[in-house]
């Protein structure tokens, strides 16, 4: 791989993106459980005050993560 | 005609889908709190009436998204969803969805449709849905599931006698399958389903999926699983994420037809908006820190007066009937023994009633998963997690209530570290204990006639309780090793009003869980220790008047002055003495006597009396007044130096002593329950003993 691929903890409050794959096996059927699906809309909705954990918004709820959850979720460029 | 129908109806659905309400809603105070047979997983159950000829128990199974689970309370879903022989199979099983995210609602539904398992659906939060503007067609729902559908409100109690009629008609497996497994496991699951004879391949799935996490399989049976997985190359992982992708494309097609108008975008507005202030990262911890300190205020405020009269309705009582039963021990056990062991228990339940009011408002308005968002990267430092916070918080007004309340937190690891730690924050039985040694050391002076030294000290051993909580999670979160993974991938709902009977019931709930478990513990143990404290080899005991009028006969004591040496004579020569002089070699580097030491064995039923204690063997007979007490602390002597014998090294040492130390009972009692052994409450009082014990060392070695 030549760029390293970003994903939902880089995103940044407002910014929108589809999400494309996963990079833990183990946490990703978690992740796609709550309805993480590849090829979904998600939305950074704010973090909490330390940066740590983020709010996302995945087809119309919310949902909170800590970062090093929401880094292993890649997200289209 | 009493051959009633009874069926047995299990309740599942995800976290905050209103699956309590609805709960609530179907038994009314009719509930029951049991354990699931060898986890730490409570069971609610309940009775509720369908229709004329048909009773049903309800079982409340925890939340969950899935049938895989994350936690060890999630783990008891499955496993009672797929033992068909098991006392809590169910006879139908109702799914309580979202309807305003109905999408990660349906999940389960299709994995329960392909068990072949009678399911219902009950669509929650219609009101919500509508409002946000969708709309569904709910006939063609029910027939592209396959699966009968009932619309309810749980909060209100609308539509639930059409869920009760749809239950006691009896309800089919759906027809459907949603999910078939993916190419190359046919041969695993047949070889499965000979030897287990299954209702659907997709049960057969589940064994290879989790045969660990099956407990009614034998030894010989998980063996068998893991063989036919190695052999047949079945990764779960894989096909768990596969399968989830799949069910989500039958969810997606499902609702494409079912949904005629969607949700409009913003319908979240005000919530949103709420969020932008209480997540803020000034306001959000400003307004959390007032919450919390309403709550701890609350706690002294209003639970003050039912407590105080609670401890004077029992004491009243237990004297009334020490005059009026006969004598004789058996008596004696009755007034003095069980009645303040009663009381003893009681006098929790204001504490528990209020901190579980305010705690269910946080869950069911929704705030407290925003508490969570805000506190869990500072806590996570610690070996905690956000949901820790408010348990620490309200062990500053009682360690009972908040280890109960350690139930939020759903990762085993992290509630066992809440639970260990959170004794060690300054409860307000310390504080009676802290305001006379206190007062006994410490100069009442003021600096800049502003500051008062004694408030200074006390908010210093409030400090010193949390640092050593804080420093015992760090320590348990390198030693345990529990391999559970620890997520925060959490929904975080729509802010709404609280449902105040949810509240109600939770106190029951709460109240009901205490009394009736850690009441028994507390009851025996305080028993042991009435005992101890009350008899002693017999023939001292007997000679007791006659040695203290021997020994006061030149004194001229009114007969109030009399009793009072009397009391203080047999303490000191009841098995309670005896073990506190027995004790005196180990505690005297900690600069306490003997004295000190029956009043640390009697204190351990509860730390407050040590107050009481003291009074008696300084021969005070009552504990009222704190004045009287210090003035005569203050004049005992040293025989050994001659000099007084609480000096600032001993009081210090005490006042260390009672800061860490476990002495509660009541606490045991609690954690005894909560973990459901013995092995971390001992733990617990070992170590906090322990450290207790060599800091009171240290600091008396140092001052003196």
């Amino acid at each position: 791989m030549a760029a390293v691929s970003k994903s939902v903890a880089s995103m940044k409050v407002g910014e929108t993106a589809v999400i494309s794959g996963f990079t833990d096996e183990h946490l990703s059927v978690k992740l796609l459980e709550m309805g993480l699906l590849p090829g979904t809309v998600v939305r950074f909705n704010f973090s909490a005050p330390l940066g740590d954990p983020i709010c996302v918004n995945i087809s119309g709820f919310d949902l909170s993560l800590r970062l090093e959850e929401a880094s292993t979720i890649i997200i289209l460029d | 005609m009493s051959d009633k129908k009874r069926l047995k109806i299990a309740l599942v659905g995800k976290p905050n889908s209103g699956k309590s309400s609805l709960f609530n809603q179907l038994t009314g105070l009719n509930q029951k709190i049991g354990n699931f047979p060898g986890i730490t997983v409570d069971k609610r159950t309940g009775a509720c009436q369908l229709d004329e000829n048909t009773d049903a128990e309800i079982i409340d199974l925890p939340g969950i998204y899935s049938l895989y689970p994350r936690t060890l309370d999630e783990k008891i879903v499955v496993e009672v969803l797929t033992d068909t022989n098991g006392t809590d199979y169910p006879d139908c099983i109702a799914v309580i969805a979202d309807a305003t995210n109905l999408k990660n609602s349906l999940l389960l539904l299709t994995q329960l449709v392909d068990l072949q398992l009678p399911v219902v659906l009950a669509l929650n939060m219609m009101d919500l849905a509508a409002r946000s503007g969708l709309s569904m067609d709910i006939k063609r729902l029910s027939d592209e599931l396959g699966v009968p559908v009932a619309m309810i409100n749980a909060r209100e109690g609308r539509g639930i006698d059409s869920l009760k009629r749809l239950l006691a008609k009896g309800v089919k497996p759906s027809v459907k399958k949603v999910f078939h497994p993916v190419n190359g496991v046919e041969a695993a699951l047949e070889e499965i389903n000979s030897r287990f004879k299954l209702k659907s391949a997709y049960e057969a799935f589940q064994y290879l999926q989790q045969s660990e996490g099956l407990k009614f399989l034998s030894a010989q049976d998980k063996v068998f699983i893991k063989d036919v997985a190695a052999r047949n190359k079945f990764f779960p992982h894989k096909y768990q994420g596969a399968e989830t992708i799949h069910r989500y494309e039958f969810i997606q097609k499902v609702l494409d037809v079912t949904i005629i108008k969607s949700a409009r975008k913003d319908w979240k507005g005000a919530s949103t908006k709420l969020d932008r202030i209480l997540t803020h990262k000034v306001w959000g911890y400003l307004i959390f820190f007032a919450i919390l300190f309403l709550i701890f205020q609350s706690l002294f405020a209003f639970a003050q007066i039912p407590m105080d009269a609670i401890d004077r309705g029992f004491a009243g009582l237990s004297s009334y009937l020490g005059k009026k039963l006969p004598e004789g021990p058996f008596f004696e056990l009755i007034s003095s023994g069980i009645v303040p062991g009663i009381g003893g228990i009681i006098i929790f339940i204001p504490l528990i009633a209020i901190l579980f009011a305010f705690i269910s408002i946080l869950e069911e308005t929704g705030y407290m998963s925003r508490v969570v968002f805000l506190m869990d990267k500072i806590m996570r430092k610690f070996g905690l997690s956000g949901r820790s916070v408010v348990p620490l918080i309200s062990g500053m007004a009682c360690a009972i209530p908040a280890i109960m309340a350690t139930r939020t937190i759903d990762n085993w690891k992290d509630r066992l570290i809440t639970i260990f730690v959170t004794p060690f924050m300054s409860c307000s039985a310390r504080l009676p204990v802290f305001g006379i040694l206190v007062a006994l050391i410490i100069p009442k002076e003021r600096i800049f006639g502003l500051i008062s030294l004694q408030g200074i000290a006390l908010m210093s051993l409030y400090l010193l309780g949390f640092a050593a909580a804080m420093f015992s999670a760090l320590l348990m979160k390198a030693i345990v090793r529990i391999k559970e993974r620890s997520y925060l991938i959490m929904e975080m709902p729509t802010y709404r009003m609280p449902k105040w009977s949810n509240v109600g019931f939770t106190i029951v709930e709460k109240t009901k869980a205490f009394v009736m478990e850690a009441g028994k513990v507390i009851i025996a143990v305080s028993i042991i220790l009435w005992v101890l404290a009350s008899y002693g080899p017999a023939d001292v005991m007997n000679n007791s008047r006659k040695v203290v009028s021997e020994q006061t006969m030149n004194m001229r004591l009114t007969e109030k002055e009399f009793e009072n040496r009397v009391a203080a004579y047999k303490l000191e020569h009841s098995y309670a003495g005896t073990i506190g002089k027995w004790m005196e070699p180990i505690i005297r580097p900690l600069g306490f006597d003997w004295k000190i030491g029956i009043a640390l064995i009697t204190s351990f039923a509860a730390r407050e009396v040590f107050v009481s204690t003291i009074a008696t063997i300084y021969s005070l007979g009552s504990s009222d007044d704190n004045v009287t007490i210090k003035e005569r602390l203050k004049d005992e002597i040293n025989p050994e130096t001659g000099g007084p014998r609480f000096t600032p090294a001993v009081g210090f040492s005490l006042l260390v002593f009672y800061t860490f130390a476990m002495q509660c009972m009541s606490t045991l009692a609690v954690v005894w329950r909560e973990t459901k052994g013995w092995k971390w409450p001992l733990a617990q009082l070992l170590y906090m003993t322990a450290l207790a014990y060599s800091s009171a060392l240290i600091v008396y070695q140092v001052l003196s």
